[in-house]
């Protein structure tokens, strides 16, 4: 099937989502989404981050659809076309989505263990949304403890519904979920009930917001003073593989997670003994540095690579100065 | 030597006349300068004691401000420290526990807050970048001191007195 999206043709299998078919693509033309998760079966369709506009139906039907349409759940038609970022209307409709996930959000993004990979923090930036125009009391939630390493702030949460996917699908049985309906609906654990399972911990990677975050990482620093490095293990879970990214302070591991890709998300979820309690170098083969996008505020003071100015390529005088540091560049 | 400026000037030296020769003429001139001086106004200060007015915009020592309650500011949020281009300021955040809400402001608090003022360069980008308007460069100029370790300010030489004392 052949689906253009912003003026470029892809081919892809029947049954593609729009979302997916621009992830083929890759770039900017990418719509972002706040709930959909490729790892997740029945994920998507609840945050209308990714809307786009679909300007022609199918070869059959070239009739563009009425409204915005979410490109997480919608699959591509053959001859498709498709609007994301070319569109002012989608643009303009994004950015009131992006207001109204805010609407109750805390922006206590100072505080907050999320910021630096939050992604609403991204959307919010994207959309130029520093400020709220709402004037009324926000929704108030007591913090709750899923279990003695998650923490709940359901203040900050958007409901994806990511977590209970995860919960659903990647651990045995779960034990939190939503409560109440539409503007109440709250994720909790029934009278607090731990969750104690051996995958429980991949929720707060999911997470898109700092809702669910990782009760021994709690205000021990900022994403971005800590440097992330892949390292694996030879773990005993049969469902667990060990490859997971350190997050070290000077010589300390202070976080450990697992690998997320380009978009956010986990490329193996990993188990709760990999992520809470190896939290020394000793456990761990060091694979190397975690490659950062720089566009992140986590590769802020990693100086990676070098990028050396035209000149200092070409002069061999000045290549003799720099040795040094190309050197260690190619080794990195 | 080949010259290095077309502007060189080639300064030729006469001898001296018979009133530049007598030496007190020249003495006196001189002494004469030197006296008028006595009188003048003086140009500088004597700087510990006395200070110059500064200007509006002087940027000096730190002071991580309250709030109108006197809690502390400060969230440990970092940002002062990630657009520090020196790289001067560290901090450790700690929760706030339940009963210390009239001490700081926040859920979270800077337990450890050190500027080290030999590296400041003292160009407010830490001003800018605080969301919470919790730290100001209105202080005095950083004293001088004998040991480099003097010169890492923790808390308590950058917070601001609490209002009723």
């Amino acid at each position: 099937m052949k689906v253009t999206i912003d003026g470029i043709s892809i081919e892809v299998p029947e049954g593609t989502t729009i979302l997916n078919a621009a992830r083929m693509i890759g770039g900017d033309i990418v719509p972002p989404a706040m709930c959909y998760y490729s790892k997740l079966e029945g994920s998507g369709g609840k945050c209308r981050t990714c809307l786009v506009k679909v300007s022609k139906g199918s070869e059959k039907d070239p009739r563009p659809m009425p409204k915005l349409i979410a490109s997480c759940r919608t699959t591509v038609m053959d001859g498709m076309e498709v609007q994301n970022i070319t569109s002012p209307e989608v643009i303009e409709a994004r950015r009131g989505i992006v207001e109204m996930l805010l609407i109750n959000h805390p922006l206590d993004c100072p505080i907050c263990d999320q910021a630096g990979e939050c992604h609403l923090q991204d959307l919010g930036y994207e959309h130029g949304l520093a400020k709220t125009r709402y004037e009324f009391d926000r929704r108030k939630f007591e913090k709750i403890d899923i279990g003695d390493k998650i923490q709940l702030h359901m203040t900050r949460c958007i409901l994806c519904y990511r977590c209970v996917f995860t919960a659903d699908q990647i651990t045995d049985h779960r034990i939190h979920g939503i409560l109440n309906r539409g503007d109440h609906s709250e994720i909790s654990t029934y009278i607090h009930a731990a969750v104690d399972n051996d995958f429980s911990g991949n929720v707060i990677d999911v997470c898109p917001v700092g809702a669910l975050t990782d009760k021994t990482f709690r205000f021990k620093n900022r994403v971005w003073f800590t440097k992330p490095v892949d390292a694996h293990r030879d773990c005993d879970h049969e469902k667990c593989n060990g490859k997971v990214t350190l997050w070290y302070k000077g010589e300390d591991v202070i976080r450990v997670t697992a690998r997320k890709d380009v978009y956010g998300e986990v490329e193996e979820f990993i188990c709760n003994t990999c992520r809470f309690d190896k939290k020394k170098t000793a456990d761990w083969v060091i694979e190397g540095p975690r490659h950062i996008a720089n566009t992140s505020v986590i590769s802020s003071n990693h100086y990676e690579t070098m990028h050396p100015l035209p000149v200092v390529k070409s002069d061999p005088k000045l290549i003799e100065a720099n040795e040094e540091q190309f050197e260690r560049n190619t080794r990195l | 030597m080949e010259p290095l400026t077309s502007k060189r000037k080639v300064i030729e030296s006469k001898p001296l006349n018979f009133l530049e020769r007598a030496y007190l003429p020249a003495i006196l001139s001189g002494l004469r300068i030197t006296g008028k001086h006595f009188f003048r106004k003086s140009v500088t200060i004597r700087y510990p004691e006395q200070k110059r007015e500064f200007s509006e915009n002087f940027r000096g020592m730190h002071s991580l401000k309250r709030d109108e309650e006197g809690r502390e500011r400060c969230t440990a949020c970092g940002l002062c420290a990630l657009s520090c281009p020196a790289e001067a300021i560290t901090m450790i955040a700690a929760e706030r526990q339940p009963g210390e809400e009239h001490l700081y402001r926040e859920e979270k608090y800077a337990a450890v807050y050190e500027i080290n003022m030999l590296r400041c360069i003292f160009c407010g980008l830490c001003e800018e970048a605080c969301p919470k308007e919790a730290i100001y460069l209105d202080g005095d100029i950083v004293p001088s001191n004998y040991l480099r370790k003097d010169f890492i300010y923790g808390k308590d030489k950058l917070v601001e007195e609490p209002l009723n004392q």
